[in-house]
């Protein structure tokens, strides 16, 4: 066997995993995403191994609920022929790899450099001297937006090359964020350090975020969570959803200057949020989720309070949205604006709500379960278009499903069972790799033990990092006033990719 | 003077009142309705900042425009009352010294070499431009209608006595209304409350200006507002006594911004490339009240 097969969560030595020549590593990879739908590149990143390279591919299959790893031993200086000439998905993770390790790839369409991270190998780049990419005209013009941005969003640099009020292209440079968050994690020994950098990878995904690194240093230690533990990051990861995307909707109606809906959306969101503290005493569940403990056992009291909550919740969103959707200034702002293909969507392997809006079914909730999912067969929601109509309806269909699972799940809490919390250490060399589906998409962790059971190496990847490009394509040939609405529609993450 | 000391009133609260409208229709509770002009008045207090990049044309300009806007409230007459200036033609001479200060504000906004305030710019350069013909149509239908170029002229002699007056009259507010919203910058052409700057028509151009500059423009943006509530109001009261006309200015006015607060607070801005169609149809409208005149006249059957 080339590669070896894991689940969700799994662990397996190191070792383990297969080690092949890098002719036959390519082939093997792009094999697998080529022509099969079901199957995405969810990591693939490259770490110092002795004086060489070591690259590990990982592989969903979405079918099969398994992930194929690999890897193959490289040296930094050769030059290699890319993946992404095969298959635009691995388009970013061999930037990347270009990036920190100076791996030159000799057909690679654009080395555009990620998010200028602090260890890269030339540090001679800087976001300051980047060159961007421009076309020479006398028709054409350029607009640059960023990193400083009006209002309260975080910095990233768009540039736009425009012919009158229609986007040609967009280049989105991103890195102004960047903090070391893998490199922190490695620092950073003690585990409450690890879980609060975790849960500040993003602030608009913490709990999926710190589930992830629950479950992946969970199965690095062999801890078997018990039911009540995994019931509270269910709950709480279908709450992040539905309060999220009740403030995108809000968001959404802002950029096409539509006040009620702004304004009731935005007062939807707030109980759900209120409702956090309730539980955890933290408004964006900072703390809520914590890997080996159940840190705020959700109790019959709380699940009495929370289907109040629902019950004020549910109407007036329902009514709200009816308004919406029936409004024809806002369709016409909504539909076909922000195309982009289910052909493009899976060519660059974009994950989450983005593909679904397109047609592509991804969704780890059922292609890779984890916590209570499995038992509540969840049906992904998939819209068609690809316009900014049916991310907003995705929005919409959403988190009614997540209102039907919390009801669902708040009929039955599970007893708190209080554990021995004794800290364990993790398996020594070995991999392990989490699948979490975060309001937004895929999130992917991994991480690497060395031989006194260390973190070696961790690995963090955001939905952000596969959509942004889905972004950039979507506004293409739109309008450039309409680019805040299609942005607003992905409404992805800078410090998710920044990291 | 009537009709100046009446807009100079109606400039204070009549923003004030749009603002309101809009929180009140979103469940909030919202500022006071002299908030605006207390804005102003803080703003007058201040100095400006002026970027390197820009010449004695960006700080100029917001002075002009302001200059142009006071020009066109002084020509405006009330009833019977004349305008501080009144000639033959000044019609087209407000539509005009408008035209100037909104010239100003684009050479001002491009004078900053900003890529945005060149879009805004070029946006508002293209919208003004399809309305001006709705402006001129209309006015030279009453024009023709009356015999007159004079704004109080033809203001005064305006007689609404038949239906088909009465439905030229509804069509000449109908436009004047949305002339004003695209010239204020209002919605659904333009969203005067986004920070998106890739979407702003008007607040986009005067990104740079600050302080007593944009103490300024926001002032004009009130007076202007308040001008095209007046001439709408002229289109009414032709003869009707100073007591009841005055009432009636208010009335039409507080009723103008209360609509312009509910139209904004339940739909959704227009799609920039709708805009221009949207502008247009208002010329076809004024074409609507030009061959109303034809028929009343009797010039076609």
């Amino acid at each position: 066997m080339n590669y070896i097969s894991v689940l969700n969560n799994q662990t397996i030595p190191f070792s383990a995993i297969p080690e092949i020549n890098y002719t036959l590593f390519l082939e093997l990879n792009t094999g697998f995403v080529v022509n099969h739908s079901e199957r995405h590149c969810v990591n693939y990143f490259g770490f110092p191994f002795g004086d060489k390279l070591k690259l590990i591919c990982c592989i969903a299959d979405d079918f099969s609920h398994e992930i194929f790893v690999s890897s193959s031993l490289v040296n930094p200086s050769d030059n290699l022929p890319s993946f992404t000439a095969i298959n635009y998905c691995f388009e970013k993770f061999e930037r990347e790899i270009n990036e920190n390790f100076g791996l030159n790839y000799l057909d690679h369409p654009w080395l555009k450099p990620v998010r200028y991270a602090n260890n890269r190998f030339d540090k001679s780049k800087i976001i300051a001297n980047y060159p961007f990419f421009s076309i020479e005209s006398e028709e054409l013009h350029e607009v640059a937006v960023g990193p400083i941005h009006a209002g309260i969003i975080e910095p990233g640099h768009f540039r736009f090359i425009c012919n009158g009020e229609q986007i040609l292209h967009l280049e989105i440079q991103l890195g102004y964020q960047h903090r070391g968050i893998e490199t922190l994690f490695l620092e950073k020994k003690k585990l409450l350090e690890r879980a609060t950098i975790a849960e500040n990878i993003t602030g608009d995904t913490v709990v999926g975020h710190t589930t992830a690194f629950s479950h992946l240093y969970e199965s690095l230690s062999g801890f078997e969570a018990s039911r009540d533990i995994e019931y509270a990051r269910t709950l709480a990861l279908e709450l992040e959803r539905m309060a999220i995307h009740t403030g995108d909707l809000s968001a959404v109606c802002a950029d096409v200057a539509y006040q009620l809906g702004n304004a009731v959306f935005g007062r939807l969101r707030t109980p759900i949020i209120n409702f956090m503290q309730e539980w955890g005493g933290n408004r964006l569940s900072k703390g809520l989720i914590r890997p080996l403990r159940n840190q705020f056992p959700f109790t019959k009291a709380l699940a009495v309070r929370l289907k109040e909550v629902l019950d004020a919740y549910e109407p007036d969103f329902t009514e709200m949205n009816t308004e919406l959707f029936k409004l024809p200034s806002a369709l016409s702002r909504f539909e076909r604006t922000g195309i982009i293909s289910y052909n493009d969507i899976l060519s660059i392997g974009s994950v989450g709500m983005a593909a679904r809006a397109s047609g592509l079914n991804r969704d780890i909730r059922t292609s890779h379960p984890y916590s209570l999912y499995a038992e509540i067969k969840h049906e992904p929601i998939i819209k068609h278009h690809g316009d900014v109509y049916s991310r907003v309806q995705i929005r919409k269909e959403e988190v009614w499903q997540s209102i039907k699972y919390i009801r669902h799940l708040i009929e039955n809490v599970p007893e708190y069972s209080p554990k021995e919390t004794t800290l364990k250490t993790l398996q020594p060399d070995s991999f392990a790799i989490s699948l979490v589906e975060g309001w937004r998409g895929e999130i992917c962790h991994c991480a690497i033990t060395d031989a006194k059971g260390e973190l070696m190496l961790y690995k963090v990847k955001d939905p952000s990092f596969h959509n942004w490009l889905a972004l950039a394509l979507a506004v293409r040939n739109n309008e450039i006033s309409d680019f805040p609405i299609c942005n607003k529609s992905f409404n992805l993450s800078y410090t998710g990719h920044d990291l | 003077m009537l009709s100046l000391i009446l807009i100079v009133l109606a400039s204070i609260f009549f923003t004030g009142i749009i603002i309101r409208t809009k929180s009140i229709a979103s469940g909030r509770k919202g500022p006071g309705i002299l908030q605006p002009i207390k804005d102003v008045i803080r703003l007058f207090k201040k100095g400006a900042v002026y970027s390197n990049t820009t010449s004695f044309v960006f700080q100029i300009a917001p002075t002009i425009y302001f200059a142009s806007v006071v020009m066109a409230m002084l020509m405006v007459p009330f009833g019977q009352s004349k305008g501080l200036i009144s000639f033959n033609g000044d019609f087209i001479f407000f539509a005009y010294v408008l035209a100037l200060g909104k010239f100003f504000s684009i050479i001002g906004a491009m004078d900053t070499g900003s890529s945005f305030e060149g879009m805004g710019a070029s946006r508002e350069a293209l919208y003004s431009m399809f309305a001006e013909p709705a402006f001129f149509v209309l006015m030279g239908s009453f024009a023709l209608l009356t015999g007159h170029t004079s704004f109080q002229e033809i203001f005064s002699t305006l007689h609404i006595g038949s239906y088909l007056s009465y439905a030229l009259a509804t069509l000449a507010t109908f436009v004047l209304v949305m002339l004003a919203m695209i010239e204020n910058s209002r919605m659904p052409i333009d969203d005067p409350k986004t920070h998106l700057e890739l979407t702003m028509i008007h607040e986009v151009m005067i990104l740079d200006n600050c302080g007593f500059d944009l103490g300024l423009i926001l002032s004009a943006g009130y007076i202007k507002f308040a001008i095209y509530g007046a001439l709408i109001i002229n289109l009414f009261i032709g003869m009707v006594p100073y007591e009841y006309a005055i009432a009636a200015f208010f009335v039409i006015q507080i009723l103008m911004a209360i609509s312009i607060g509910l139209i904004e607070s339940f739909i959704a801005r227009f799609r920039m490339s709708h805009n221009t169609q949207f502008i247009f149809t208002l010329t076809s409208v004024s074409l609507l009240i030009f061959f109303g005149v034809l028929m009343i006249l009797g010039k076609i059957v």
